[in-house]
């Protein structure tokens, strides 16, 4: 399924996106694979799975270490795009992939966006890839007719450049919650309810909240403003300090579930 | 497409590899700095603080005794040493800084290495009475702690960076990380000729003086340009603020020297221009020590300012076009050309300096006696006297060991 079908049967049924984000390969890819099976059945949407990278600028500490934790274990690109297509059929929700664009270069973009492609993987969340700089990847994309969506970033600072940078993007927007790095925080921007607004009056695409997101109750204070939310430290920190796999997926498991509820379920 | 330059580009290299959060911020600060590049007032006031208050023009000296010794080309210094906070990164930061106040910024913040740009930046926070915040690398703490003391004396904070291999690189990521969370009221000063458009060409616009200065010097004192201009490469601005005014003056070679730290053959070294491949780092494409799949690599050289896995992208560029030559030299290399100096003309250099020297003292033997070399002092030798020492121990060294290997 492509990203934005799920947002459109989740929308006609009047539901929000659960989009939970973990590191692959962090402290495994073993957990990896059950933690993201977990969420997968605790009834996730979409999957953000993040490939280490040894100089993530705009993430915050917790997923700072949980690069460092994975890439210490071997976690590389190659085994990160296996471990999802191993995982095809197995899954329901479609996958986006979060990745620095250093390690695609190196891949080489036109190989990368066909491995990603032939790994079932149908997003991609590059937070070092602005507008300015990204024609070539979405160029590639469009000229193979990819199924695959480059998710455009909007931050709260990027006022005019909101209509640019939306613009041709597929799958959704993701919306940067406040200026910062990605980490729990109890504070958003001060008027995330405009910033929605910039956003939904340059762009039919549905939209999700990410950075700072860390319990039910911050979702069920936003959720009204947007399609969708995304998760990430807070599962990352989980994953962290659970000392087996089988508590990873049970946390992992009840916190997803939590979110399910609020964000409308069945 | 492809065929449209682009401002923020050396060839293929630069660009801006920034989250979108920062991307207005970026703009904004090229706006204003295209403005200041056209507004006299700014430039008299620029000259005034580098005159009045950081002794410029730093003087080019004919080093007699490097030249007999050597047995070559007349060798001059540019004694960028003699600064006031004893390096060239105070011009940088005293342009930055007054773009920052012009911006009605009050707070700055930076990234250090061994803390010379740290304490520059300090330096003239303090002057200027503006908060400054400084990241430097855990590892990097524990190794200066003079300069730590240095900088909260200026009244700066330094803060500890514990994050990846704790040294620059990681304390560059850590100064754009706060650059993100609070974009509105910070001004972030690089302290080389990377990071996004448009730093890369503001450092070295703030850094060409040496360049301008040593062109109206030599012209007085030998009255033809240079054949060989000489200067380390770390990040790279003090070369490329003495490369830039000459590049168009095609008789002048230009040759950077890259730490080679232990050997090229080793992966302790940090040349990324000899041995580094593209990729983006710090918000730029350039050349990088990094592996097969992007990662990028742990550094080494002897000289803290040298021990970073990327270099300016205007050098990657000047590397590609063949426009600059690149070598290295080995940490034992530089440990002897410290000495060297010290012993010849009394003048103990930054270890980074010293790598210019040492590619010197294998360069001025083959050239003839009228050629005229210049090489970059960039900085004094005085906050390395500790390293050298231990370094210099016998048996106490990596380098020491290399010395001896080479010598079985």
């Amino acid at each position: 399924m492509r990203i934005h079908q799920v947002f459109e049967a989740l929308l006609s049924s009047g539901k929000k996106a659960l989009i939970p984000y973990i590191t692959a390969g962090d402290p495994d890819l073993a957990v990896t694979e059950a933690a993201v099976l977990a969420m997968d059945q605790a009834g996730a949407d979409i999957i953000e799975l993040g490939v280490p990278y040894s100089d993530p600028l705009a993430d915050g500490i917790v997923i700072q270490r949980a690069f460092q934790r994975a890439l210490e274990a071997g976690t590389n690109i190659h085994k990160v795009l296996d471990l999802v297509e191993s995982l095809q059929g197995r899954i329901k929700a479609p996958w986006a992939l979060l990745v620095y664009f250093n390690p695609v270069y190196q891949y080489g973009i036109e190989n990368f966006i066909a491995r990603c492609a032939a790994a079932g993987v149908t997003g991609l969340i590059i937070p070092d890839l602005p507008l300015e700089e990204r024609t070539e990847l979405q160029r590639t994309l469009e000229d193979r007719s990819c199924p695959l969506d480059l998710i455009p970033l909007v931050a709260p600072t990027s006022g005019e450049r909101i209509s640019r940078v939306v613009a041709g993007a597929t799958g959704f927007v993701y919306a940067i919650s406040s200026k910062g790095v990605t980490g729990v925080r109890k504070q958003f921007a001060e008027d995330l309810e405009s910033f929605i607004g910039q956003i939904r009056a340059a762009t039919n695409l549905p939209i999700a909240l990410g950075f700072g997101i860390g319990d039910v109750e911050t979702v069920a204070r936003i959720k009204h403003l947007v399609d969708g939310v995304i998760l990430g430290s807070v599962l990352v920190k989980m994953i962290e300090n659970a000392a087996t796999k089988d508590e990873v997926v049970e946390q992992v498991s009840s916190f997803i579930r939590a979110l399910r509820i609020e964000l409308g379920c069945g | 497409m492809s065929t449209v330059v682009r401002e923020s580009r050396f060839g293929m290299f630069g660009g801006q590899y920034v989250p979108e959060t920062l991307m207005n911020a970026l703009i904004d600060l090229e706006n204003e700095y295209k403005k200041c590049l056209v507004d006299p007032e700014f430039w008299a006031e620029y000259q005034y603080y580098l005159r009045e208050y950081s002794g410029r023009p730093t003087p080019l000296y004919f080093a007699a005794n490097l030249t007999k010794a050597l047995g070559g080309g007349r060798v001059y210094l540019k004694r960028e040493d003699l600064n006031h906070t004893g390096a060239h990164k105070i011009n940088n930061v005293i342009g930055q800084v007054l773009l920052a106040k012009r911006m009605g910024i009050q707070r700055i913040i930076a990234e250090t290495g061994a803390g010379q740009h740290g304490v520059a930046t300090a330096t003239i926070c303090a002057m200027m009475s503006l908060k400054c915040e400084v990241y430097m690398g855990a590892e990097d703490v524990k190794r200066q702690e003079l300069n730590v003391f240095r900088m909260e004396l200026l009244g700066a904070k330094v803060n500890p960076v514990n994050s990846g291999t704790r040294t620059l690189k990681d304390a560059t990521n850590e100064a754009i990380r706060d650059w993100v969370a609070n974009v509105d009221d910070t001004f972030y000063v690089i302290g080389s000729v990377v990071g996004p458009h448009p730093y890369p060409s503001m450092v070295r616009d703030f850094q060409r003086i040496i360049g301008d200065e040593v062109k109206e010097q030599i012209m007085a004192l030998e009255g033809c340009l240079p054949d060989y201009l000489v200067a380390c490469v770390g990040g790279g601005s003090n070369a490329m603020g003495l490369f830039y005014p000459f590049i168009d003056a095609p008789g002048v070679k230009l040759c950077g020297v890259e730490a080679a730290g232990l050997g090229l053959d080793t992966d302790k070294h940090a040349a990324s221009i000899c041995k580094g491949s593209p990729g983006v780092l710090h918000g730029m494409m350039t050349l990088l020590l990094q592996n097969g799949e992007g990662q990028i690599l742990p550094v080494h050289s002897i000289s803290a300012g040298l021990d970073y896995p990327g270099v300016g992208p205007e050098h990657a560029y000047l590397y590609q076009t063949g426009r600059a030559q690149y070598a290295a030299v080995t940490d034992y290399e530089a440990l002897h050309a410290f000495e060297f100096l010290a012993r010849t003309e009394g003048i103990i250099p930054a270890l980074e300096s010293a790598h210019a020297i040492a590619y010197v003292q294998k360069l001025a033997p083959k050239t003839s006696k009228d050629a005229l070399i210049v090489v970059n002092l960039s900085g004094r030798g005085d906050k390395d006297v500790y390293t050298a020492a231990e370094a210099m121990k016998p048996g106490q060294s990596e380098a020491e060991n290399m010395k001896a290997g080479d010598l079985e």
